[in-house]
């Protein structure tokens, strides 16, 4: 599904990702884990088109597709979809008129008829529901005056209206209360399926006890150093990384 | 020559003419308002006022007057069908500068409640235009004052007697149509008694693809305890220029809301002033522009804290495009007895190109101790994390930037207190940025 070979991005001329290979096939659940400063989010923002990035070398392939040479909304309607680490606040737009307009943009690119007021509207309840969203805050701006938890749950819930094929949560644990941990990791395990794959950007295992991966990946210095089955991620919360840094000999 | 010498010309040739078909009461402040506009002329940007704009050449292009009141051929009923829906209002029209009588609405104004000509009310009242009439407009203040009074002939007086609440909304809709570019000068005056309260929409459009200059003085009397909403819209075309003087004067405890909303237009400039003279007066000044290709849009604002406890509040927004330019010059004056005014200016703005260009300038003058006041302005591009976040959900980028356009002018569109208007309103605003506004010429929006 997801086929990444020897990606490297910069920004600002300074080169982050120094050769990533990854590859990710439906139905599987990837965890990167990684100190702070390894380029895990800059990967992530790559892989969604963030116009600060800039790919010098590699290419990505998506379902087929070079994804590097698709628009972010493209990429969006392909089936990528991010959880935001910090999701953007946009006073004066409801998360109605977002929602509605990103679910028709989509429905349009596949080439179906917009959904109808009312239609739209069910759909929304139901998958409120999963992420247990409160429908007030569906009623205000996007993201404007939410907390933490909240916001993290509204990227949950927007990756259940767009049913990406291939999601990506950057830090969705970070801010999270074990409640709210709880909740988000049980909305995407609602939407898993044998088709949609799940990339885990985290620091701790703990979302992974909800969330199980099928493989985890240490991203070190913009490099995919190890990879291992889940019990790797069990290794660094009770090493810490140091120990993988001596193995490169630093 | 001059630009102003044309005009000087055009008045000692033809004063008679003008005088004859006007009323007394208003010929009388004539050569006084001749004499301060030979003095003043028009202005330019030397003066700080107008620094932003530069109105003497506005008026150097050479356009027909309608001194002689010939009648302009044109139906209003019939060129204009912008109604709002579910919007019903008392609808009537100024062609040019010529109050329409020919066809007048079935008229539901309360007893006691005028909207006419204001040169047929001035014949028949002359003791009212006498106290009212260029007291708030001083014309020794402002050359385009003193040019207007010069040569007014006709406009509107709304006139509600103490108690009376007109319920249904006025609407005033001023058709601009001529085939040869085309100057008109219009009055407007309002007067709203102790405890009266009324609703007035006014519509500036124009509906021929000529030079328009539109001068226009306003003088507002907001009585103790009235309230009064006033909405002015503008949706002209490239080619006119608008220049709006609007003077209001509020008593103890009178409300007032103004909202002047140019959603398209050549060059415009509003200056209001609202003197808060009576103690609990409380004034929402709000104003919205949205400009792209050369337009020109300045508000020049002025709020006077005369006395103690009153309230200001001040909203003025600018989505700028291609090469437009905006400018907003707010001054709010606290003066030493007013203590316990409270009083905020925000203005916000969107450069949406490098070329549009946008002059803020809040001012605040104040003399009293015991005050609450705030400013903010600010002048930005659009969000470029918020554009990338919605990328990210599928929504194109076109898109993303007029839901994110939307959004910043919606607060001021929020300020309109008819449900049916607000609707309306932002059906233009979508329009208008989705350059659908300025596809047919004249009213585009009503065809």
């Amino acid at each position: 599904m997801l086929e990444i070979k020897d990606l490297h991005a910069s920004i600002n001329g300074k080169e982050i990702l120094k050769g990533i290979n990854l590859s990710v096939k439906p139905g599987e659940i990837h965890a990167i884990m990684g100190p702070n400063g390894s380029g895990k989010s800059t990967l992530s923002s790559v892989l969604v088109g963030n116009p600060m990035f800039e790919v010098t070398k590699g290419s990505v392939e998506f379902s087929g597709k070079d994804l590097l040479e698709l628009s972010p909304e493209d990429r969006s309607h392909e089936g990528i979809f991010l959880s935001f680490q910090y999701p953007v606040e946009i006073p004066g737009v409801s998360m109605v008129n977002f929602m509605r307009a990103a679910v028709n943009e989509q429905r349009k690119y596949k080439e179906l008829p917009p959904l109808s007021a009312s239609e739209f509207l069910k759909v929304m309840r139901e998958k409120r529901a999963i992420v247990e969203l409160d429908s007030k805050l569906a009623n205000r701006s996007v993201n404007e005056g939410f907390s933490g938890g909240e916001k993290k749950r509204n990227e949950i819930f927007q990756m259940a209206m767009l049913e990406p094929k291939l999601s990506i949560l950057d830090e969705t644990d970070s801010g999270l209360d074990i409640d709210a941990l709880r909740i988000v990791a049980e909305g995407v395990n609602k939407l898993k399926s044998p088709e949609n794959s799940c990339i885990v950007i985290t620091h701790y295992q703990r979302l992974l006890d909800y969330i199980k991966p099928d493989v985890v990946h240490v991203l070190y210095n913009g490099r995919i150093v190890k990879t291992a089955g889940p019990e790797l991620a069990l290794e660094l919360e009770e090493k810490g990384y140091d120990w993988i840094k001596k193995e490169l000999g630093e | 020559m001059s630009v102003e010498q044309q005009y000087i010309d055009l008045y000692t040739q033809c004063k008679s003419m003008i005088c004859k078909h006007s009323a007394e009461a208003l010929n009388a402040f004539r050569d006084e308002a001749f004499s301060h506009f030979k003095s003043l002329g028009f202005p330019t940007k030397k003066l700080e006022q107008y620094k932003y704009t530069d109105l003497s050449k506005s008026f150097a292009m050479d356009y027909g007057l309608n001194l002689n009141r010939l009648d302009i051929p044109v139906n209003p009923y019939e060129v204009f069908k912008c109604d709002v829906p579910n919007m019903s209002t008392s609808l009537f029209f100024v062609v040019n500068d010529s109050f329409y009588k020919k066809e007048l609405p079935k008229s539901n104004l309360p007893e006691g409640v005028v909207f006419s000509s204001l040169n047929d009310f001035a014949a028949e009242h002359p003791e009212v235009i006498e106290k009212y009439y260029a007291k708030l407009a001083d014309n020794a203040t402002d050359g385009t004052i003193a040019f207007n009074t010069t040569f007014v002939q006709d406009g509107v007086v709304l006139y509600v007697p103490k108690n009376v609440v007109v319920d249904k909304t006025i609407q005033l809709v001023n058709i601009l149509r001529s085939d040869v570019n085309f100057m008109m000068n219009r009055r407007l005056l309002i007067i709203l008694e102790d405890n009266a309260q009324a609703r007035l929409l006014v519509c500036d459009h124009a509906m021929d693809p000529v030079h328009f200059l539109v001068t226009q003085v306003a003088e507002v009397y907001v009585g103790k305890n009235a309230q009064l909403d006033l909405y002015e819209l503008e949706e002209t075309h490239n080619n006119t220029v608008r220049v709006s003087n609007m003077f209001v004067n509020q008593e103890a405890d009178s409300r007032l809301l103004l909202n002047n909303m140019t959603l398209h237009n050549g060059t415009t400039r509003n200056t209001t002033r609202v003197t808060l003279s009576g103690k609990g007066a409380d004034t929402n000044v709000c104003g919205m522009a949205i400009a792209d290709k050369s337009q020109h849009v300045d508000n020049n604002t002025f709020i006077d804290h005369a006395v103690a406890d009153c309230t200001s509040n001040e909203l003025f927004k600018y989505v700028l495009d291609d090469s437009a330019v905006g400018a907003f010059a707010g001054t709010i004056l606290v003066r030493p007895d007013a203590q316990r005014t409270s009083s905020q200016q925000t203005n916000r703005n969107l450069c949406v190109t490098r070329n549009a260009r946008m002059y803020t300038q809040p001012q605040l003058e104040i003399y009293a101790d015991d005050v609450r006041c705030s400013h903010g302005a600010t002048v930005g591009q659009l969000d470029e994390n918020a554009l990338f976040y919605m990328r990210a959900r599928g929504i194109a980028e076109k898109e993303a930037r007029l839901l994110l356009m939307f959004a910043f002018v919606n607060e001021v569109i929020d300020t309109v207190r008819l449900d049916a208007l607000k609707d309306r309103l932002h059906l233009l605003v979508e329009k208008r940025f989705r350059g659908e506004l300025n596809k047919c010429q004249g009213c585009a929006i009503c065809k």
